[in-house]
């Protein structure tokens, strides 16, 4: 069963984060990560890139981590995890988070599209963290904040205020 | 798409897509009668060219007044996204180009329009793929027809001019079981009468040029993707699961989700195939559609009106109005067509092709013309003229015998369309 959630709340979350950490990011240009973590950037977000793959390497203006424990102190506050991994493997991520980032500034975890973990969201919901799942950001930044409508996607929003 | 309540048909056939334009303040949408679109810089460009961004290139891909009209029918027939094509015709092509490859199939309804007939029984066999014609109500046969090679199945919702009913959800059940999306050409209808994809459908196709610009202005056609089918559930769809080799491998299901369809509608259909619309006909086809719901309510109440007089007149000898209590497909409305069951239906008329062509010569309000949907109604001889290419076998399966017209009802004075009907059945068949 997919989780709703209101415009409203979409907008808060992506309003007020800053730093986003990318778990499995790809540095190659043809994968949906690669694309999600490069248009935050784009969008003035921090993107912190977790990928053991590729640590060491730079990758959207910082560099790369093996593990979101990795990530230096000096990056400050990490606002959002966002979890490009199967379903299977959400739940660790989710603990991993949890352990690493809850007194780091963590708000929320997100899980793109085809993830989702009911048990682990319910852990991080207990924690005061707001969960995502089976969205991806790009797509609802895009439709939020007006750019999806240039393609001929429903956006959902009807409003006859000047933007 | 969106998890935020939604508004009424009659507030988002003026509202959806078309917020005040950011530009200017203008509050309807302006026409950008413009070709192409400054770049901010290099790296915006590349990420334009490799779709990680959404934005103007060209419009032949994209344009701010084609994309109102996109959000706007996407919205209203529940989808999650469209793409415009410049007729009825190309958002056939548009809507079979990402699921067909030589070699393939596509089983259709052998209820249909005479001029998607012609393309699909002809033209298409010059791509490599092949349609199979089939009684859509036959679901044994529809059934046996798919074969490995079946990329979808293809019906109308009110097939024109015969006015068949289609049993959407018997049908989509079996495009379910085959692994294949279920077309809908919901042009006669429109999204005011009936939302295929709430009968599940994954795709409509419209001719926007009919009832949603309704004045007979611009032509236009819509490809309206459900987001709901899993392109890759299965390798019958590598156009939309595999690596596509003009954008550096990437593959559109697992990039862009529900939204990949519309979105290889944009970046392989129309920057190749190059059928787009134009804005100011995307402009018109917008003033129309925001009285969609206002034109429906009148063209199935004249409609109404006028089929019911033809079937007590003994110069008639049947009439294939879907909303007729006499029709065989009645059952089908009640369930389907609520509130309505369109306006655009045949008439046999006693006398035969001689009557028919003497009948539609002495028409003065209606007009002699090969279109539907107009504010004006019309007439037309289908044998003698739309469906004229087909054999008489088809010509009869597809409701368009030789003793029968076909009349789009519009919107004028029901009674002087009786009027002019009953003189002209009177110089035509005495």
């Amino acid at each position: 069963m997919d989780e709703s959630y209101t415009d409203d709340h979409l907008r808060k979350i992506l309003r007020r984060t800053k730093t986003v950490a990318c778990v499995g990011v790809s540095l190659n240009e043809v994968r949906p990560s690669y694309f999600v973590a490069r248009y935050l950037k784009l969008k003035q977000f921090r993107v912190i890139g977790v990928n053991p793959g590729y640590a060491g390497q730079t990758g959207f203006g910082d560099q790369i981590v093996a593990s979101l424990g990795e990530i230096p102190a000096a990056v400050g506050p990490v606002h959002m995890v966002d979890i490009f991994r199967r379903s299977e493997q959400a739940g660790a991520v989710v603990d991993e988070a949890l352990d690493a980032l809850l007194d780091r500034g963590l708000q929320t975890i997100w899980m793109q599209i085809g993830v989702t973990d009911p048990d682990a969201a319910a852990r991080a919901r207990e924690k005061g963290v707001d969960v995502i799942m089976n969205r991806c950001p790009k797509i609802e930044y895009q439709r939020l904040f007006g750019e999806l409508r240039w393609g001929g996607i429903a956006t959902g929003i009807i409003s006859s205020k000047l933007k | 798409m969106s998890d935020t309540p939604t508004y009424g048909f009659d507030t988002l056939q003026i509202h959806a897509g078309s917020a005040p334009d950011p530009a200017t303040g203008a509050r309807q949408t302006p026409i950008y009668q413009n070709t192409g679109y400054v770049f901010r810089d290099a790296d915006h460009a590349a990420a334009l060219f490799n779709l990680q961004e959404v934005g103007f290139i060209y419009s032949r891909l994209t344009n701010p007044t084609v994309a109102v009209l996109q959000e706007r029918l996407a919205t209203l027939e529940g989808g999650v996204g469209a793409v415009a094509t410049s007729s009825g015709h190309a958002a056939q092509i548009m809507a079979l180009f990402p699921l067909m490859r030589p070699g393939d199939n596509v089983v259709v309804s052998n209820k249909l329009y005479g001029g998607t007939v012609t393309q699909f029984s002809q033209t298409i066999k010059r791509f490599g793929w092949e349609a199979k014609f089939v009684d859509i109500d036959d679901r044994g046969a529809v059934s046996r027809a798919c074969t490995k090679k079946t990329k979808a199945i293809f019906c109308e919702s009110i097939a024109n001019p015969g006015g068949h009913v289609a049993d959407l959800e018997s049908i989509a059940k079996i495009a379910d079981r085959k692994g294949i999306p279920l077309i809908v050409d919901n042009t006669t209808a429109t999204p005011y009468l009936c939302n295929p994809i709430a009968h599940g459908a994954t795709l409509v196709v419209h001719s926007t040029t009919k009832y949603i610009s309704g004045n007979g202005t611009a032509m236009g056609g819509v490809v309206i993707d459900s987001g709901k089918f899993d392109w890759s559930a299965s390798d019958k769809f590598p156009s939309l699961s595999e690596p596509e080799p003009a954008y550096h491998g990437l593959k559109f299901h697992e990039t862009f989700g529900h939204l990949a369809f519309t979105f290889h509608g944009i970046a392989i259909g129309l920057r190749d195939l190059g059928m787009c619309q134009s804005p100011q006909n995307a402009f018109l086809t917008l003033l129309g559609c925001e009285t969609l719901s206002l034109r429906m309510e009148r063209h199935v109440a004249n409609a109404k009106k006028i089929a019911e007089w033809l079937e007590n007149d003994d110069r008639i000898e049947h009439v294939t109005y879907a909303g007729l209590k006499s029709s065989p497909h009645a059952r089908r409305v009640k369930k389907l067509y609520k509130k309505g069951a369109g306006a655009l239906f045949t008439f046999a008329v006693k006398g035969g092709y001689d009557a028919c062509v003497k009948l539609v010569d002495s028409v003065e309000l209606f007009s002699h013309v090969a279109n539907l949907g107009d504010t004006r109604s019309l007439i037309i001889h289908s044998a003698s003229t739309t469906h004229r290419q087909l054999t008489p076998e088809q010509q009869e399966a597809a409701g368009a015998a030789a003793n029968v017209v076909r009349v789009s009802i519009g919107l004028e004075d029901a009674d002087d369309l009786i009027r002019d009907l009953d003189q002209a059945l009177s110089k035509a068949v005495g």
